[in-house]
């Protein structure tokens, strides 16, 4: 065959290489930080611009082909009330009233386009993507609707169609996918009059947005809303009234979704590894149980039946003792009996012979005993 | 080698390889007690 | 196939049971047509802030952790030899495949487009969400769940030879099912970890799945005595000397088992609430709401437990069994209903429609009357003359 040193350095060299990609993918499991691509892009939302006109939510109606809603887009008495996005709303302006001051802040609602959007972590048909470009998209055709993206989402942005009956529909904004594909700007973005919202570069617009806070102090709160929200958004804010005021929460913490699940998510596996030996390994020990209970109640008859057998014996053996000592017992009376006998066949012969002899002898003695 | 951005990326590619290992490993496990305890005694099952 | 006729009873059709069920039944199909041609929005009042209800708080959550008797009573048996829990086995079984079944058809009235139910299956995976993995798991132990039903079916139908070859199968399914078990009823606590903004932190935790877990294995015991009772109540017919001479046995052991698992779920809750700093909760509205679940439904049904086992009080088990499952009834509303979008203003909360609930009954209801149809022609409650003492 003869293997080449060239070759063998150069298949040496590709093996290194995917090891040093391998490693620098495998690390992503450890304590890797993930920034997300470079390319994605965001909005910044400058909340002390925004004039509440209503003009974005218009372009977001136009640009998304949505139905015209009741009261058209210049009648600003729906600011009266709060709302959130629904099926056919992608975006809602919403005006706060500030303190005793008759100052109005308004605040623009619609899909932050999370870094790690918990929609995607917990669609389970994977209906819901991050492009590059930052904007989190819906794909229409896989989904079951099962709305746990609605559950997971903690700014409560998709909404669904729940008068559909054949065909529902989670719907949000897109960050408008296709306008920018095409090399548009964002439908709201381009309306806005206020330059309240501006389209950029995540990085860019968060540097953005720390220059205007460190220009006016006075007039920006110094924090960045979507900066590390969730694991961070797309959308960016700053404001001159606490978030909280204006109903943005800020106890939402910083921990991602896909990290919030990947604890359970890891204990999964765990499970799948290691319970079917717990459970027979429980299940070997519980037959070996019965086996040896088993056994040893087969050893327990068994030696209940020689212990049987032992008594049986020992009976017998009585038995035939008894017998035995019946016997000579008998012998021995039979013997004594004939002995017995004998001996008195003997005695009477004697005592016959004594008396014929006495009889004999009587006269003599009497001679003599005169 | 893909290059993950995103922890969401990340993870649906690793969760993705760990459930096909999880089928797997519901395969083999019991296969490998059966060759573990062919030569045992053959006792009763259920 | 042999005729019982003994065991066949003739009961009149036109019971009050019967006519209740035949109503829900009705109304239930009226209402079926109306979701599958209106959508949703005719029959429930789900919103964009409130896209789970009933049907998933209760028709999924509940059903899925009431049908745990089937893992822990085969597991109880089979695994862990205890096999004069023998006869409890089979209609362990039966209820659990029925109810995940159940699960399974509510399900498609919940979700928008149910013949898409197979996608996150068999199409494309979405393997970051735990929903990915509740239904991997709902749809293999279904499967499980029906495999070792069939025994009883191929008794019934007289095909030995078949059920020789399931049976067969007992360890390696029973294992199989308490792993499955295992991973989906946590999972279902773990679905909610995504949203600690949204679930009020004394139900929100890390050890969310493992709630989930530990109580669903007293749920399951319980709901076994409380079936096992009703069974008992209407069913006694079709009892075999077996079965009625182990059911004792099964409620005193069944309860000492509740009772002790229930003490360790008290033990662990109280541990999240230390490990999350969450105690000042407990002076709030909430936290008496959170203490009556605690308390109320958990540690004080384990105290009479231990006093019917003590006792040997079957009757107060068995009452002991349907406070427990009401408890665990409380404890998944909490969680998916009450205690979720907690900071919402209560004009945003959720509360169910009639037709909601109408659904509802309506999926339990055909539950009954499938759970009798079977009782009564498959053996369950006794075991078949053919097999006997062949498990």
């Amino acid at each position: 065959m003869g293997i080449s040193r060239r070759k063998f350095l150069g298949w040496f060299g590709g093996l290194s290489a995917t090891a040093a990609t391998a490693a620098s993918t495998a690390i992503a499991g450890g304590n890797h930080h993930f920034e997300g691509h470079p390319d994605t892009m965001g909005v910044l939302h400058d909340i002390n611009r925004c004039i509440g006109c209503r003009k974005c939510e218009e372009a977001c109606n136009t640009v998304n082909e949505l139905p015209k809603p009741e009261k058209p887009f210049d009648d600003l008495s729906v600011l009266d009330q709060k709302r959130r996005t629904h099926a056919d709303v992608y975006t809602v302006v919403n005006q706060f009233k500030i303190g005793n001051e008759k100052k109005h802040v308004h605040v623009k609602k619609q899909c932050n386009h999370c870094m790690e959007p918990a929609c995607a972590s917990a669609c389970f048909v994977k209906a819901f993507k991050k492009m590059p470009n930052g904007s989190v998209v819906y794909d229409e055709s896989v989904c079951v609707g099962c709305r746990y993206c609605m559950i997971a989402c903690p700014f409560n942005i998709p909404a669904y169609e729940y008068d559909n009956a054949f065909s529902p529909k989670v719907t949000k904004c897109t960050l408008c996918y296709p306008r920018v594909q095409k090399g548009l700007l964002p439908g709201c973005v381009e309306a806005c009059p206020k330059e309240a919202l501006i389209y950029g570069n995540r990085k860019e617009l968060i540097k953005i947005a720390r220059e205007r806070i460190n220009k006016h102090p006075d007039q920006y709160i110094d924090h960045i809303y979507g900066e590390h929200e969730m694991g961070g958004t797309s959308w960016l804010y700053i404001s001159g009234t606490p978030f909280s005021e204006i109903g943005m929460r800020e106890d939402l913490g910083v921990t991602s979704a896909p990290e919030l699940t990947s604890g359970p998510l890891s204990a999964v596996p765990i499970v799948v590894g290691l319970w079917p030996v717990l459970l027979t390994g429980i299940y070997a020990i519980s037959k070996r149980k019965d086996k040896v209970a088993e056994e040893e109640k087969a050893e327990a008859v068994k030696a209940a039946e020689n212990a049987a057998d032992e008594e049986m014996k020992k009976q017998i053996a009585k038995i035939k003792q008894d017998a035995a000592k019946d016997k000579e017992a008998a012998i021995k009376r039979e013997v004594k009996n004939a002995l017995d006998e004998a001996a008195k066949e003997a005695e009477e012969k004697a005592k016959a012979a004594a008396e014929l002899t006495e009889t004999a002898d009587a006269a003599p003695e009497k001679k003599e005993d005169e | 080698m893909e290059i993950f951005y995103s922890l969401q990326e990340f993870m649906t590619y690793s969760k993705g390889i760990t459930y096909l290992i999880m089928g797997a490993i519901l395969i083999l496990m019991p296969l490998y007690w059966l060759f573990l305890t062919d030569r045992d005694e053959k006792k009763e099952t259920y | 196939m042999m005729e019982r006729p003994s065991r066949i009873s003739i009961k009149p059709m036109i019971t009050p049971i019967n006519v209740v069920l035949g109503i829900i039944l009705a109304i239930g199909c009226v209402l079926t047509v109306l979701r599958f041609t209106g959508g949703l929005s005719v029959v429930t009042n789900l919103d964009d802030n409130n896209p789970w209800g009933i049907w998933i708080g209760f028709d999924l959550l509940c059903g899925v952790a009431l049908a745990a008797g089937g893992y822990t009573t085969s597991s109880a048996c089979y695994i862990f030899g205890l096999k004069r829990y023998h006869s409890a086995v089979r209609p362990a079984i039966l209820t659990a495949f029925l109810g995940y079944a159940l699960v399974v058809l509510a399900l498609h009235y919940d979700v928008g487009r149910p013949w898409r139910l197979p996608f996150p299956i068999f199409w494309q995976q979405g393997t970051t969400s735990l929903l990915f993995e509740v239904g991997l798991c709902v749809f293999l132990y279904l499967t499980v769940l029906f495999v070792e039903f069939t025994p009883a079916a191929f008794e019934w139908l007289g095909f030995p030879k078949l059920r020789e070859k399931i049976v067969k199968l007992t360890i390696l399914l029973t294992i199989l099912g308490v792993v499955l078990s295992t991973l989906h009823q946590s999972s279902l606590g773990a679905l909610y970890t995504i949203v600690p903004s949204k679930l009020h932190p004394l139900w929100y935790s890390g050890y969310l799945p493992v709630y989930f877990f530990i109580s669903s294995m007293f749920a399951g015991l319980s709901m076994v005595l409380f079936e096992g009772s009703l069974a008992h109540k209407y069913m006694h017919d079709k009892m075999d000397e077996t079965h009625l001479r182990e059911s004792e046995g099964i409620v005193l052991g069944f309860g000492k088992a509740a009772s002790f698992i229930m003490a360790g779920y008290v033990a662990i809750k109280v541990i999240g609430l230390s490990v999350d700093n969450n105690w000042h909760y407990l002076f709030t509205g909430y936290g008496a709401w959170f203490l009556l679940e605690l308390i109320g439904f958990v540690a004080l049904p384990a105290f009479v437990y231990a006093i019917g086992v003590r006792e040997k009080n079957i009757r107060l088990i068995q009452r002991t069994a349907v406070w427990t499952v009401l408890g665990i009834i409380l404890n998944r509303f909490n969680i998916s209903l009450i205690a979720f979008n907690w900071h919402l203003p209560s004009a945003e909360r959720y509360f169910p429609g009639w037709m909601e609930i109408a659904v509802s009954l309506f999926i339990v209801a055909i539950g009954i009357v499938i759970y009798r149809f079977v009782t009564t022609h498959m053996p369950i409650l006794y075991e078949h003359p053919d097999y006997r003492s062949d498990h």
